[in-house]
Formats: structure tokens, sequence, C-alpha cells
């Protein structure tokens, strides 16, 4: 397929995006066209079943980070005899990713279509959209958005937004439903699923809010016209979020097996020489910066290197920061980020961040790199939720992908670059630029 | 049907009696939380498995009997 092909096909979702504020209803419907009768206000049960399977021939898989199948998901909820609910899921709680952030300031309506397409597909009752208390952008953006739609009377479903704690671990599906429930907001122990027993003990979808806007779309061209991007086992488009060592960081819509590096020389090329690749945030896995030429972005293609691409994430680590430093701040941070509730998780990520410390400082006894990875390989599957399973795959990567500077600092101490800012962003420093 | 022991981690605490009372499969790991191996439980430890569930303290090893994936 040529460049200029998919030039013309691709922005399917940031199509129009404007550079500031929102886009309206009609901006919206001007470019996507009204949902097709029998999806939208109109809807009849057999269209809504017809969605389901449209979504599961086009082959979406979630956007949250564990690349769920749609589809399997929204039968699941559709057959419970309970009247369902849908939660949009815009926490993002990953602190390198914006691209949720960019759907909900910029592209409500896309989110909300597909939000309520969702709702009509399973027989649900209402949509929740549950976003970050700090999102004031975000919730005044949707807070237009649903004035517009209910003066145009364009939903025939409720819909709400929910503020969520601003926490690494509040879009955590059990953990949203927690805190939906007027609980502490921290995950549960599974089963039951959402999708089983959720809010208000009802069967619960959970999406990420990019899902959404993807049935958005396709409910409207179809899973075929879906199909004609991305790869056969991974198919349609993604919102990448690109930082670090980049000339134009933001948030970028590729189509799946697209080469990474045609995406930074879309992006403007590097800033410096890249030391290394954090693909999927921080509980994704680092790989060697001279990867940056051959990897493609799809799973199929990054399995082999063990990576995903979860909530699609990619940071650019320059040549000039340090390893050793930025895995030793994230780690601990995530260690914080604990919800306190399992013994492995808080016990095993406070030992392992504390182990990772002493190796920055040259202090750790030897063989400290093998202890941190029996702990890691401790911790694993032991929690009530995946947080101890991320952390460690991101330690693991880490040690495997900086080791030489991991035993530098182990024999001589911490190294010039540990001074520098970290290029890694964490809530309390953000780093990163506005979305593009 | 097949028997198989969890751990619910988090009401567990870490009182270990779990460990002493089914060492054939439950062993702790650096911090005292238990480690459980050898699911399912077989036919001659389910009546140690019960006894253990049984003096949790926190009641947190649960004992679940599934019906074999079809
Ligand atoms: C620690 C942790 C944090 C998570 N945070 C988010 C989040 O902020 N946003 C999100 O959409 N999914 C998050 N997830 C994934 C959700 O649990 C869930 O899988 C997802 O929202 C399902 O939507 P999808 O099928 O559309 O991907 C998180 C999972 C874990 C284990
Ligand atoms: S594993 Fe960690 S983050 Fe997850 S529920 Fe348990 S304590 Fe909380």
């Amino acid at each position: 397929m040529s460049t200029q092909a998919q030039a013309v096909r691709l922005p399917r979702l940031l199509i129009g995006t404007p550079d500031q504020g929102q886009m309206s209803l009609r901006e919206h419907l001007a470019i996507h066209d009204e949902i097709p009768t029998g999806h939208g206000r109109r809807h009849k049960r057999r269209d809504a079943v017809g969605l389901v399977e449209s979504i599961e021939r086009a082959g979406l898989c979630g956007r949250g980070g564990a690349a769920f199948p749609s589809a399997v998901k929204m039968r699941a909820v559709a057959k419970e005899r309970r009247r369902g609910i849908v939660v949009a899921n815009g926490a993002e709680g990953e602190p390198a990713s914006l691209k949720d952030k960019l759907l909900l300031e910029a592209l409500p309506h896309l989110v909300l279509d597909g939000g309520s397409l969702a709702v009509a597909a399973v027989g649900a009752s209402e949509l929740i959209v549950c976003i970050p208390r700090s999102a004031k952008t975000a919730r005044h953006s949707l807070t237009q958005a649903l004035g517009e739609r209910e003066r145009e009377r364009y939903d025939s479903v409720p819909v709400r937004v929910e503020l969520v704690p601003d926490r690494y671990l509040a879009g955590q599906e059990s953990a949203l439903v927690s805190h939906l429930n007027g609980g502490p907001g921290v995950p549960t122990l599974t089963p039951p699923m959402p999708f089983e027993r959720g809010v208000q003990k009802r069967p619960t979808l959970i999406n990420n809010v990019e899902t959404l806007a993807h049935i958005a779309l396709i409910a409207r061209y179809g899973p075929e016209w879906f199909r004609e991007l991305g790869t056969p086992a991974q198919p349609g488009s993604a919102l990448l979020t690109l930082s670090g060592a980049i000339e134009y960081p933001g948030v970028y819509e590729i189509e799946h097996g697209a080469p990474l590096g045609d995406l930074i020389e879309a992006a403007g090329g590097s800033t410096s020489e890249i030391k290394a690749l954090l693909l999927g945030g921080y509980s994704g896995t680092w790989l060697p910066g001279m990867l940056a030429s051959t990897l493609s972005l799809s799973t199929e293609q990054l399995a082999p290197y063990g990576a995903v691409l979860g909530p699609g994430i990619v940071m650019a680590l320059s040549e000039e920061a340090c390893g050793v430093a930025e895995t030793a701040q994230v780690t601990r941070w995530l260690s914080e980020e604990t919800a306190g509730q399992c013994g492995p998780c808080v016990h095993g990520l406070n030992t392992i961040a504390t182990a990772i410390e002493e190796l920055q400082a040259g202090t750790a006894a030897t063989g400290t790199e093998q202890r941190i990875a029996r702990w890691a390989s401790m911790v694993q599957r032991r929690g009530a939720c995946a947080h101890p399973d991320g952390t460690v795959r991101f330690v693991a990567s880490a040690l495997s992908v900086f080791a030489e500077e991991f035993a530098e600092h182990a024999r001589h101490g911490p190294c010039a670059a540990c001074a520098r800012p970290s290029e890694l962003p964490l809530p309390s420093h953000p780093h990163l630029a506005v979305a593009a | 049907m097949s028997t198989n022991l969890r751990v619910n981690p988090i009401t567990c605490e870490a009182h270990g009696l779990c460990a002493e009372l089914l060492p054939e499969m439950i062993t702790l790991d650096d911090w005292g939380y238990p480690i459980i191996e050898g699911n399912p439980v077989t036919p001659e430890l389910l009546d140690h498995a019960q006894r253990a569930a049984a003096a949790c303290p926190t009641l947190a090893l649960l004992i679940q009997r599934r019906q074999p994936q079809r």
C-alpha cells in the first residue's frame, strides 16, 4: 500500500480535529454523517444486535491496554438478565498518555456517539463517562457537547459525567466500578467481573473512550471499511501518544502495523540519538533505541520483542538520559501508586523500588539484580489487579535493556546524567508537550 | 469437577497458618504471604485444605470448585 493512499485514508478519528476548542455537533455530523437510522435515536433492537456483529467482523479490540475483543464483552453484557450500564473509561491514568484527553476535549461527539451506540447495542439503560477530577477542559467540552445533543434531541439514552481520582489505578475497571458504587475506588477481587456484576450490581460494559470512538465509525462505515487499514490480526487505526526525544511530540493516528520509523519521521524526527524506547507506558516494555528503525506497530510484530502497544504509548528516551535513574523514579512512583491492599504488591513493589535505588546509588549488595528478578517473578499474578504484573514487566525490561548501565552504577554509584531532570513524565513534574 | 485453592490477596494478612497446615501446597513469600502451588487440590489433600481454609483468621484462603472447561 502506497504512502499516498494511506495519507488519503488517515486520519479517521482525528479528521478535522480543531486546533483549539472542540468540534461542534454540526461540524461532527458534516464530517461523519448521521448515525445510520436504527443505531441512533430510532434505534431498534435488531439493528443494535447488528452493530455487535459489525464490531465482531471489524475485529475491534479494546484500546484501554488489554486489547480485549470488544464484541465478546458486549455480548456478555447483553446476555445477562438485568439491564446493563455502559461506562466510557476516560480515566487515563498513564502519565505518558494523552489520547483520551484529546478525544474528550476536542472530539467529544465521537466518544458520545460510540457510548450511546454501545448502550443501544447491549440494551443498557445509561452511559456514564468517567474522566479525571483534574480534567477541567474535558469536563467543559463534555458539558457543551451534551447540551448540543440535548437541544438537537440527538441521544435517546441518559448520559452522565463522573469524576474519578487522579490516580494511576483509578481507571482499572474494578476500581472504576468501586468508585461509581460510592466505594473507595480501588480494585476488587474478581470474579464477579464487571460485565457480570458492576455498577449498581448490574452488568457493566466498560470501554476505553477510544474504543467507543471507533465504534462510532464502525456503525457508520461498516467492518469492511474498518479493515481497510491495519493488519488482519489487528485491523483499524489507533491513537498513539508519542513523546520524549521527538521534535513534535503529541497524539498521532496510525494504522496498526505502521513502521515506527515512519511515525517518528512524521513527528519531525528525533531530537537526539534514541537510547531506548518505552512501549505501552509504565506497565509496558523497554526496548533498545536501535530498534526505532525496524519496529512495526502491531501486536503480532511486537510480540517477538516481548512488547505491546498497550494503551498506545511510545516514549523515546534520549541518549543523554540515565536509564537507571529513569527506571528508579518510575518504579518508586508505581510502588507508591499501589492501592495498598495486597501484600505481594505493597511489599514486593516497595522492595523492588528500594533495590533499584540502591543499585543506582552504588550501595546494593552483590546479587541484587538476581534478587530483583526473583522478587519480580514472586509478585506476578498475586495481586487482585494487574498492577504488580505491569510494574515488574517494566522493571524486568529495564534491567535487560539498561544492563550495562545498571552494572556501572552498581560498581561506581550515580553517573553524571543521574542529576538531570527525568525525561519520563511523572504527575508531580509533567514534561509532556500538549497534544498535537 | 476440580477443586482449586486461591488466596484473596486483599483480605490476606500474612498470618501464615495455611502454610503450616498445608505445606504440601502452600509456601510463604519473602514477606510472609502465601504462594499456592500444585492446583488442583488432590482428593488426599482436600481435608487438609478445608482445615487450612477454616483456620485463616481473615478467611482469605478460598476453596473453589469448578466445572472443567468445556
Ligand atoms: C492498573 C491498571 C490501570 C488501568 N487504567 C486504565 C485507564 O486509565 N483507562 C482505561 O481505559 N483502561 C485502563 N485499564 C484497563 C481497564 O481495566 C479495562 O481493561 C479497559 O478500560 C477496558 O476497555 P477496552 O476493552 O475498551 O480497552 C487499566 C488497567 C490496569 C490493570
Ligand atoms: S495488586 Fe496492588 S494495586 Fe492491585 S488491588 Fe492489590 S494492592 Fe491494589
